[in-house]
This record gives C-alpha cells, sequence and structure tokens, in this order.
C-alpha cells in the first residue's frame, strides 16, 4: 500500500561528519564547515550548486549561544540563500534530515544541505546544569530536578511493566559500545561487559554511568537532492522514502511512560508513506537513539520492530546484532559514537545512508541491506523524528 | 572508559570563561494560580474538560485533545498510586550527594490502571532507596504529607513528598 502522495522524490547523495569528541578545540562554526564540506565533497557538488540550507541544533545553550541558526549559518553554507534553522531538543537531528527532504519534496529546492551540530561542553561544570531551564518553572523546576531523573523515571517504570531487569539493559551498551569500535567517528568504542555497566556509578537509580551516553562535541551534515537530478551526480543515490514525526505533550507525570505512543505515531507516517506493512518483515537495518541504553530497547518497540516488552529477549538472542536478523545500531549509536544532541541525530541518518550505500567500511552489517530506519527522540519524552530510506 | 579532562588540561589552550547573569520571574497564568493557591489550603484542584471528561492536574485552561476550554474546578484526592520511581545521587549540577534524592510520579485518584493518561504529579517520594531498588515502592498508595498550613506558601514545595499509607 503506498498512499498517493504528491510529492518529489528525494534522494541523499552525500554525507559528511567530524569526529565526535569532547571538547573539541574547534568552534561550532568550525565543526559545521567540515562537516558541511566533507558532503559536499562525498555528493560531488560546491556550495554555489546548493539551493537551500538547513541547520538543525538543540538548546541554544549548550554551545552558549542564543540565535544558533544564525550562528552556525557560515560556517553551514547558509549564507545569501533560503536558509532556516529546526529544533526539537534531541529529535532535531533526524528532523533536520526531515527538513532537508521537505525543501526537496516541495519542489521548493533541488539541492539541500541539512547540517546538524552540537558542543555540548562548552558548559561549565558540567552541561547537566543547562538542562535546569527545560523544566515547567512552576511545577517541576522548584525541586530542582536535573535531567537524568527524567530518564531514570522511565526506565524504571518500563522495567517495572515490562519485567525487565538491569543485565538485558545493560546488554544494548555492550552491544552499541562493541560496534563503535568499529567507526572511525567514535568517542567510545571498546569491549565492556555487562558487569562494568552494573559496577560503574550510580547516578540516578536505576541510571548507572555506562547506561548513558558521554558529552561530545560534534557535526554531521547530508547533501539531498531532487530525485530526477539525482543520477546526474551519483549512481548509487539513496532514496528517501518516508518521513514521520510526532510530539506528544510536555506532561509526562499526566502519562504511561511505559511505552513511547508519540514515536509510534511517528513511525506509522513513515511506514505508510514508505508502503511498510510489516515492519519487522520488511525493514533490514535500524538506528534508532539510544543517548541510554533502555532507550534502544523502548524506541525498537515504539517503531514496532518488537512487540511491547519483548525487545529485551530479543536483543539476548542476537536479532539486533550486528550479523542478526535487525542489526539496531551498526554505528555504535550514541552510546558508543557519542551525543552531541542535534550531530547525533543526523548521524543515524548518516550511518543508514551508508549502509544502503554499501560504503560503512567496518560498520557495514553482513547481509545486503536494502531498506533502513533511522529515528531520533527527545525534550521531555515528547518529540520523535522518523525517516525510512532504500537504495 | 571514561576520563574526564583536568581544569589544567584544558587551561593548555586558550578559552574563554563567560558567566552568565540571567533572572526570570515566570507567571503562573490562570489555571496554576489557582492552583497554587489551593495547595496553600491542602487541596489539589484540576480542571475538566467538558467535552471528554478528562481531568487535568496540574490544571490547564484548555483541553489539548479537544481545544476546548476545560471549564470546570474540581478537587482530586491528594492520595494515589506510585507509577514510578528514582533514587537521585546526583545534584542539579552533577555534584555527587551522601544520601540520595527521591522522586517519581504519582497518578492521582480518582483515575483508572488502565488511564494512558491520568491526572498526576510529579514530586519526591519518602521512602527508602532499598524501596527503590526493590521496586517494592512502585504500585504503591501513596498521600502527600503536606506542611504546616502555616509554612506554605502556595508551591509546589507545600507538599513535602509523598508517603506510602
Ligand atoms: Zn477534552
Amino acid at each position: 500500500m503506498k498512499t498517493n502522495l504528491k510529492f518529489r522524490r528525494v534522494a541523499a547523495i552525500g554525507a559528511g561528519m567530524t569526529p565526535f569528541r569532547r571538547r573539541m578545540l574547534e568552534t561550532p562554526q568550525e565543526m559545521a564547515w567540515e562537516a558541511s564540506r566533507r558532503a559536499l565533497d562525498e555528493a560531488g557538488l560546491e556550495l554555489r550548486d546548493i539551493d537551500c540550507v538547513v541547520i538543525g541544533s538543540a538548546p541554544d545553550a549548550f554551545d552558549g549561544v542564543h540565535m544558533k541558526g544564525e550562528y552556525l549559518a557560515h560556517g553551514a553554507g547558509g549564507v545569501m540563500r533560503p536558509s532556516s534553522r529546526v529544533y526539537v531538543g534531541g529529535a532535531t537531528g533526524v528532523m533536520t534530515a526531515i527538513a532537508g527532504w521537505y525543501h526537496v519534496a516541495s519542489g521548493m529546492c533541488k539541492k539541500v544541505l541539512a547540517v546538524a551540530e552540537e558542543k555540548m561542553s562548552t558548559g561549565r561544570p558540567h552541561p547537566q546544569a543547562v538542562f535546569r531551564y527545560i523544566w515547567d518553572p512552576i511545577t517541576e523546576k522548584p525541586l530542582n530536578p536535573n535531567l537524568i531523573w527524567i530518564f531514570a523515571m522511565e526506565m524504571h517504570r518500563y522495567m517495572f511493566v515490562n519485567k525487565v531487569s538491569k543485565e538485558e539493559i545493560a546488554l544494548v551498551s555492550v552491544k552499541n559500545k562493541r560496534n563503535a569500535a568499529s567507526n572511525p567517528y567514535a568517542q567510545l568504542g571498546g569491549e565492556i561487559t555487562v558487569d562494568d555497566v552494573l559496577r560503574s556509578e550510580v547516578l540516578v537509580w536505576p541510571v548507572q554511568l555506562l547506561d548513558v551516553s558521554p558529552v561530545s562535541d560534534g557535526a554531521a551534515a547530508m547533501v539531498f537532492v531532487d530525485g530526477d537530478i539525482a543520477r546526474r551526480y551519483t549512481d548509487t543515490p539513496i532514496w528517501v522514502e518516508g518521513v514521520g514525526w510526532t510530539l506528544d505533550n510536555t506532561s509526562w507525570p499526566n502519562r504511561e511512560l511505559a511505552y513511547p505512543r508519540y514515536l509510534e505515531n511517528a513511525a506509522r507516517m513513515a511506514y505508510r508513506m514508505a508502503g511498510i506493512e510489516r515492519p519487522q518483515k520488511e525493514i533490514d537495518v535500524v538506528e534508532p537513539y539510544d543517548p541510554f541504553d533502555y532507550k534502544e530497547l523502548h524506541h525498537l518497540e515504539g517503531l514496532m520492530l518488537a512487540k511491547r516488552g519483548e525487545a529485551p529477549l530479543l536483543l539476548k538472542e542476537g536479532f539486533f546484532d550486528k550479523d542478526g536478523d535487525i542489526p539496531s545500531s551498526p554505528s555504535g549509536g550514541l552510546l558508543g559514537v557519542g551525543n552531541p544532541i542535534a550531530a547525533a541525530g543526523l548521524m543515524k541518518v548518516i550511518s543508514i545512508y551508508w549502509q544502503l550505500k554499501g560504503t560503512a567500511g567496518k560498520m557495514q552489517v553482513k547481509r545486503p541491506v536494502h531498506t533502513g530506519v533511522a529515528q531520533a527522540w527527545g525534550d521531555l519524552m515528547q518529540a520523535s523524528t522518523v525517516m525510512v530510506m532504500r537504495n | 572508559m571514561v576520563h574526564p579532562l583536568k581544569e589544567e588540561e584544558l587551561k593548555e589552550h586558550v578559552t574563554i570563561s563567560y558567566k552568565p547573569q540571567a533572572k526570570y520571574s515566570y507567571t503562573a497564568g490562570q489555571a496554576l494560580s489557582t492552583f497554587l493557591r489551593g495547595l496553600r489550603e491542602g487541596k489539589i484542584l484540576g480542571r475538566k474538560c467538558p467535552r471528554c471528561g478528562r481531568v487535568y492536574v496540574p490544571p490547564r485552561m484548555y483541553c489539548e485533545d479537544c481545544f476546548y476550554p476545560t471549564s470546570q474546578w474540581v478537587e482530586v484526592k491528594d492520595e494515589g498510586v506510585v507509577m514510578t520511581a528514582v533514587a537521585s545521587f546526583i545534584s542539579w549540577t552533577r555534584d555527587r550527594l551522601e544520601e540520595p534524592e527521591i522522586v517519581g510520579t504519582i497518578r492521582l485518584f480518582p483515575s483508572s490502571p488502565r488511564d494512558y493518561v491520568y491526572p498526576g504529579l510529579f514530586h519526591r517520594i519518602c521512602c527508602s532507596y532499598e524501596d527503590v531498588k526493590s521496586m517494592t515502592i512502585m504500585g504503591k498508595t501513596v498521600r502527600a504529607r503536606w506542611r504546616p498550613a502555616e509554612k506554605r506558601t502556595g508551591s509546589i514545595d507545600d507538599i513535602e513528598c509523598f508517603e506510602v499509607v
């Protein structure tokens, strides 16, 4: 079932990233430029060929500069052309790709550069303090919350409702850091064990240090072009087949946290557009957003790649391993590659793009892949963005 | 796995330090002002949507689904079920805490376990780290422990915490 959408077809033809590291010495604009230049090079384009620019970045407060879109514009190639900035918290990275897509799909632009950047380590002594300003000032802030509280609350609810153990969840961290060891851009790749996770510092029970992605700086960029001209630039365009995005409310104390209904809605939108009826059968590789290890499981369920509460079991059976039925986060995800928020989301799309193009190098999954899904999520457990791509 | 840079290492490079001076006065608005006055009197007040019947706690002047004005104030119980609870060993600046701070969300009565959305609050829960770790606090019925009436200021802090009934 393919819906009768009157969009122009859109292809990705280039991508680039900086390495993800803590406390990069480059400025945000320098990082944006580096990622953009690499994406243009892979696409075989010059900046003068680009019609429109989309910039994504999460809270301004991280880089310590307001008006992040304008601030990044010259590093992102956005000067003197239609440029816009998107922001939906942690979901921003995939939203940047989606916005790149709709600039082309609408017929408005033929070649779009989509750039996402974040420099989290600027905030001192810890970027954690910056998150104080995302809570409701009247009903929540007086309790002195820190960001990890809400995710710990969601994680514990997920564990309670689905009877999932810490050991089962830690396997995500083990898998992703192992996958990241093959990723040249990664900050935290390596071999760890479930025990390492369980013995790491308790931050907010049930969240421990190795359950969380690190503080990172980095940038990522992609080039999206009109389908009619894609083959002029490459023999292997990767097609954007479906996009979806949803916002739930910020009233997370007033709803069931065990299941992400906002993601299911976003996924249904993207799958409908891509003509996907049985996600578990039709999707070959997935990059779900994993700033915390439980989030990957939560998201695999929201993406309907596992039934509710079933993701931990499938993970344990190797279903989501790099050589499993649906490799999940073969890049190493945020847990392994790093988490410069908006850039991390676009990294997820780039990872799928490279997998489908067959240029993922040591990250390349073994079996042939034709349909991939990238997803991001953010804010106060309420924003989700999904992109389906095919080769 | 984790190698935080030391302050000295950061000084090896040219860096600029800046400390923002930002102060805010937030308005509580129409619904939350009444809600806060209710707390001062030891009541938890919500707004009810006349179209779908949903009760909003904390209250809203409009229903987000129907996009209609909520028309009626209702008082819910200061009692409910612990949906989730966590124990924080770090402060909001990520300093280490000796004693964990325990917080969670409470689904307030009247409501049903089948509800995906419900009247509820995010607050401190008076229980031990062990209760959180073993999950025995989850699903327990708790009640607000109010501060003494003369000490209430019209704030979410007028409730000290929620404790097991
Ligand atoms: Zn309503």
